[in-house]
């Protein structure tokens, strides 16, 4: 119960952080190793040497989130928000050491300028135990739109 | 209607700088929809896409959805994705494997892989005595008048008559060979799989803003400066080459804005045209030179260096592909309406090359052509706000005025002059194309 309640907990803050635009804070959420990966479509079993929407390490992340902040990032500069909602949490596992693997299901709804998109799958967390909390070795993410046409692009994670 | 307002499409393109409504206007669009992209070969895709008998794969040319599928005979055909009777789509899934014959979901018609007839429920009773028998050609699907293949890639054309494919893809046919030649084994196999991004802009801004060298400076210095924030700090700790990623995404801002002209544009007949190389492919980290070493024994040294030497950024085969040859992917233009276009992008594993070559190529795929793309952003924004301009009153002409009077013309090919890679040549042989298919 007590890993149940701390792995929602921990979902629930690291959408806050995408929903709020922390980046910083969402990318302290991984391990120094840590992958966050999205498959073009649910079958593919590692993000390494595979064609992938997302396949990014902290190197990654620090360049799309130096992208996003920089001053003359065009595409950022019309007006956008993202809400997330994060349900169905299941602990598939609990390790000895505290580590667990969770599953849940996301919807995102994204407003930018005047349009409106959806985008909404199941993530799959594999959590490290740190001393006060959990750190992201891999975060799968398997959108139900992966393998649909891009009304424009992503820009930041799901 | 479009008569009334437009008089003279050739009016609309003059030699520096074209008419607003050529991006903007439904009447058009059809029009171009049917001399150009219905009528020109266009890229269906790659034969490696339906390895097996019964594989298909659908792709649309112009307006027309048509679909690519592997015969029992091991050909490819190119086909109306159509049921001769009622006009019901065929094949339902944008891919798949259609087993031995087509089978049409509504009245149970099939098909062989080549579109002919094979068997209409009740054939014998239920059309003796109309027009139609077994050998009406009508009662097959269509397929596409003419299909050609090139190292693998599949070209349709829906109109009978015209040039060869290779006499329409002329010095543009280097796309291909330069891919497949850097295989040690001379022939390219697809990634299995298709990254599609719709931009809300006409199809045109997609194919110049591709060879466009004025604009990466300006509309990717975000991403460049970030990739090259962290290069930087990778290159302190890392071996050589395993920042490479991360200069193709920095070249974007460090080749600064002045630099672009040290680069060149080849413009061809058709509207097909060459931006050279600059982003440094030819390194020299123990994976490239593991790569050379197989490459000289598949080639020997002399065209091992005729090969790699070849020096090429995009190559556009107008109107409806956008190649990078050196790292073996592909974008293929799909217009879906005036102001609404799908690009379908493709990577490509040379065969025989070591698994670090692809994966280097993999990266820049990830990062620079799937939906999270790192660079496309940018110019999709930069594309849609086009599109509003255009559709204005605010002026009536797009201009391509940038080193115009300067470019060097030879036996039909036009090419930017020295130090003027950043000559807008490659926008204006397009639409010199344009206008020519579309007043004939």
């Amino acid at each position: 119960m007590k890993a149940q309640h701390e792995a929602e907990q921990f979902l629930y803050r690291q959408a806050d952080f995408l929903d709020t635009k922390r980046w910083q804070d969402w990318i302290d959420l991984f391990t120094p190793d840590g992958i966050y990966w999205m498959p073009p479509d649910a079958t593919y079993q590692t993000w390494d040497g595979q064609p992938a929407i997302f396949a990014e390490d902290k190197n990654l992340m620090n360049v799309r989130m130096g992208r996003v902040l920089h001053p003359d990032a065009w595409s950022q500069r019309p007006m956008w928000g993202t809400n997330h909602l994060v349900s169905n949490v299941v602990v598939d596992k609990a390790a000895k050491n505290g580590d667990l693997v969770v599953r849940s299901r996301f919807h995102m709804m994204e407003l930018r300028r005047d349009d409106v998109r959806h985008f909404a799958g199941q993530y799959t967390h594999h959590l490290k135990k740190v001393k006060g909390g959990y750190r992201i070795k891999l975060q799968r993410v398997d959108m139900v739109n992966a393998q649909a046409a891009y009304d424009y692009v992503l820009q930041v994670w799901v | 209607m479009l008569q009334e307002r437009i008089p003279d499409l050739s009016k609309c393109v003059e030699p520096d700088r074209v008419r607003k409504e050529v991006y903007t206007d439904e009447d058009i669009f059809q029009l171009e929809m049917q001399r150009i992209h219905e009528t020109v070969w266009i890229y269906v895709g790659h034969e490696s896409q339906v390895p097996k008998a019964g594989d298909y794969y659908t792709a649309q040319i112009g307006r027309q959805p048509m679909l690519m599928v592997r015969g029992r005979n091991g050909k490819v055909h190119v086909l109306y994705n159509r049921c001769p009777h009622r006009g019901n789509m065929m094949c339902g899934d944008r891919h798949g494997n259609t087993g031995e014959q087509f089978r049409c979901s509504y009245h149970a018609w099939t098909f062989h892989h080549d579109g002919r007839l094979k068997n209409i429920p009740m054939m014998d009773s239920g059309y003796a005595g109309t027009r139609l028998n077994r050998d009406s050609p009508e009662l097959s699907m269509k397929p596409a008048a003419r299909v050609e293949s090139y190292r693998g890639f599949v070209f349709a054309s829906l109109a009978k008559d015209g040039p060869s494919l290779k006499e329409f893809l002329g010095k543009a046919i280097v796309a291909f060979d330069d891919m497949c030649d850097r295989a040690p084994e001379g022939e390219v196999e697809v990634v299995p799989n298709c990254f599609r991004v719709i931009q809300h802009s006409n199809w045109k801004l997609f194919m110049e803003n591709q060879i466009d060298a004025l604009h990466p400076s300006v509309t990717h210095q975000s991403t460049g400066r970030a990739a090259h924030e962290v290069e930087k700090q990778i290159a302190k700790k890392a071996k050589a080459g395993e920042a490479l990623s991360y200069h193709m995404l920095s070249a974007f801002a460090t080749v600064t804005i002045d630099k672009w002209d040290n680069f060149q544009t080849l413009n061809y007949p058709y509207g097909h045209c060459i931006l050279t190389g600059y982003m440094g492919l030819r390194p020299q980290d123990p994976d490239t030179l593991a790569y050379d070493k197989v490459m000289i024994k598949a080639y020997g040294q002399k065209r091992f260096e005729e090969i790699v030497g070849v020096n090429i950024h995009h190559v556009l085969v107008y109107p409806g592909l956008s190649v990078q040859s050196p790292l073996q992917q592909l974008r293929a233009v799909r217009p879906l309406g005036v102001d609404r276009t799908l690009t379908e992008i493709w990577h490509f594993r040379l065969k025989g090359a070591p698994e670090a070559i692809y994966r280097r190529s993999l990266a820049y795929y990830n990062l620079v052509n799937s939906p999270a793309t790192l660079i496309n952003a940018d110019d999709l924004e930069n594309f849609w706000k086009c599109h509003q301009g255009l559709s204005s009153d605010g002026g009536d002409w797009v201009s391509f005025a940038r080193h115009h009077g300067h470019d060097i013309e030879r036996e039909g090919e036009v090419s930017s002059a020295p130090n003027q890679g950043t000559s807008e040549a490659p926008m204006r042989n397009q639409m010199k194309a344009w206008a020519k298919y579309m007043t004939a």
